[in-house]
């Protein structure tokens, strides 16, 4: 799409430019272009001796025990925070689009979570379920629970999904509502008169309407759950106990910041990198401008 | 007919209620526990209603701080490092991006594409992809424990620029041709007729990119080695150190309130603006 009528400067255009373009390549280009080098490079244990050695450090890593158990520790948790944090966010949707008292006031407060820092989130609800001051986690005890997420993979893996779906929640909310919102009512009054209940009406009209929202939002909470959730997992877990909650991303993060392994880390970034890339694709290919507001 | 539609908002407003509270429940307890004294928390005897410490609490949080690791940083200093991050973030992002969409949309110049197409690439690399490299550019350019270090790399914004592409196009032919009869130049143009125009847009975006710069996480964690220049959000997980029962949760929690306060009002008193950037920015 281009416009018709324009300015004819020829040098303007590049000055305007300039700053986004330097920072940029600067913080974009140049280091995505070097961690794709050091993902083939391999240094010797004294930092002395730098070798390039084509995609080693990939077939190092795919064959890894430690990153394939990542892999799933990702896919597992991706998947559970994608479908909790959609669910819920859809029955609340559905409930407040309908005709009721107080609608904005409910929309109001079902909204502001997404404002809260992914660790800060962590934190209120460490303070839940702490084992030994959380109000949850002591009750649990009490209950006889052996509950200690700090000790159990399983709990603590459950714990950070638990944060990851509750801070998305509002996000899906809000773009379900307004999925909703753009069914026309008449469609639905017509359906009603047809005799179809409730059930009916929401499996024939409205989510097949929802759907392209409905994709959008998958591909959106996938990318969230594998990138924007770093915060929560390093708050709340460290990607412990073991490796039970690391991953991918946290990972990369603790391969190259705390055991400075720049080849291996390098290469899982270009990785995600390629993951990345995928799920914006599929996200433009398929979705571009069928969801409507 | 009507007794179904009474039936169908009770339930409405039963799920409505269950989700407002599952959301608002931790918050509510990190409010308590924000105003009991340690003892009371440590021993896990913290009742579920207020109690009688919150000013000093919130004095101490705000005024010297806690924790092992960041002891003597008052929460009002990590503030005023996250207030300047979160401004210089979506001020920077919005500036830059109106420049380079209004270059993009309103000229004509070998390399236009291409440009364009470098810019729009960025969305496929969010900085936790690029983290180590990243790390070590700001560290080559001297930028590490520094405000410049915290926010320059991430003013870049293919999202922002993206929007602004859109509105631009929108902007109706006429407008530029009575402006060139007037005898406006591109910058003039760009002054009186596009940025007023772009108000509302500036305004949801704004909402969002301070959101974002509010709560970023890892960058901080890499780029900040003082403890005074430390983010709240950074500062908090801090204090927790090793989460143990000595902890200060009290003080923890004055200063998770706090570090909640400014995006959450911003997302509840502009609401509009937010939900408008919301639905744009993420298409």
């Amino acid at each position: 799409m281009q416009r018709r009528v324009i300015f004819s400067n020829k040098r303007l255009p590049y000055l305007l430019l300039v700053p986004q373009l330097a920072i940029t390549v600067v913080f974009f280009f140049w280091p995505a272009f070097q961690a794709i080098l050091w993902s083939m490079l391999r240094q010797d244990p004294f930092g002395l001796r730098t070798e390039f050695i084509w995609f080693d450090n990939y077939a190092v890593i795919l064959s890894d025990p430690l990153y394939l158990n990542s892999v799933k520790t990702t896919f597992i948790f991706a998947f559970s925070v994608t479908t909790i944090a959609m669910a819920s966010a859809l029955l609340l949707a559905f409930m407040a689009d309908k005709h009721i008292r107080g609608a904005g006031a409910y929309k109001t407060m079902l909204i502001w979570p997404y404002a809260v820092a992914p660790a800060v989130a962590a934190v209120l609800w460490l303070f839940i379920f702490h084992p030994n001051i959380g109000y949850f986690g002591r009750a649990m005890r009490e209950l006889g629970v052996l509950w200690d997420y700090k000790l159990n993979g399983n709990q603590a893996l459950s714990l950070v999904i638990l944060v990851a779906s509750w801070k998305q929640v509002s996000y899906n909310f809000l773009f379900f509502l307004a999925a909703l919102q753009s069914i026309p009512k008449s469609v639905l009054e017509a359906a009603s008169i047809d005799g179809a209940g409730s059930t009916r009406q929401f499996w024939t009209i409205v989510f097949p309407l929802i759907s392209p929202t409905s994709f959008f939002l998958l591909m959106v909470n996938m990318v969230y759950s594998f990138f924007d959730t770093f915060g929560v997992i390093h708050a709340l877990t460290g990607g412990g106990p073991g490796k039970a909650t690391e991953t991918l991303i946290f990972k990369v993060y603790s391969d190259g910041v705390l055991f400075l392994d720049l080849g291996g880390s390098s290469a899982q970034s270009v990785i995600l990198m390629i993951i990345v890339i995928g799920l914006t694709a599929i996200q433009f290919r398929y979705v571009e401008r069928k969801v409507h507001y | 007919m009507k007794g179904h539609s009474l039936n169908g908002n009770w339930q409405a407003h039963f799920f409505l209620v269950i989700g407002v509270a599952v959301l608002a429940f931790p918050v509510y307890l990190a409010m308590i526990g924000s105003t009991w004294d340690a003892g009371t928390i440590a021993r896990g005897e913290m009742p579920l209603f207020p109690g009688p410490d919150m000013i000093s609490n919130y004095q101490q949080a705000w005024g010297s701080g806690s924790g092992q690791r960041v002891m003597g940083v008052p929460a009002a200093t990590m503030m005023l490092n996250s207030l300047v991050m979160a401004l210089t973030i979506s001020l920077g992002k919005i500036a830059i991006s109106l420049l380079s969409a209004y270059a993009v949309v309103f000229f004509r110049f070998p390399g236009r594409m291409f440009f364009f197409w470098m810019i729009f690439v960025t969305l496929m690399l969010p900085v936790e992809v690029r983290i180590i490299p990243t790390y070590k550019v700001v560290s080559d350019l001297g930028m590490i424990d520094s405000y410049m270090g915290l926010t320059i790399p991430l003013i870049a914004s293919a999202t922002a620029t993206l929007l602004f592409r859109q509105f631009f196009l929108t902007i109706p032919d006429e407008l530029v041709e009575a402006a060139r009869i007037d005898g406006a130049g591109p910058l003039r143009f760009f002054w009186d007729t596009v940025l007023p125009l772009s108000r509302t847009n500036m305004a949801a975006l704004f909402v969002i990119m301070f959101i974002y710069g509010w709560n970023q996480y890892l960058w901080p964690l890499l780029i900040t080695t003082s403890k005074e220049m430390s983010t709240i959000v950074i500062g908090i997980v801090k204090m927790i150190g090793t989460g143990d029962a000595q902890t200060d949760w009290q003080i923890i929690m004055a200063a998770t309130i706090l570090a909640m306060l400014p995006p959450v009002m911003i997302v509840i008193f502009m609401q509009r603006w937010f939900v408008k950037g919301l639905v744009d920015s993420d298409k």
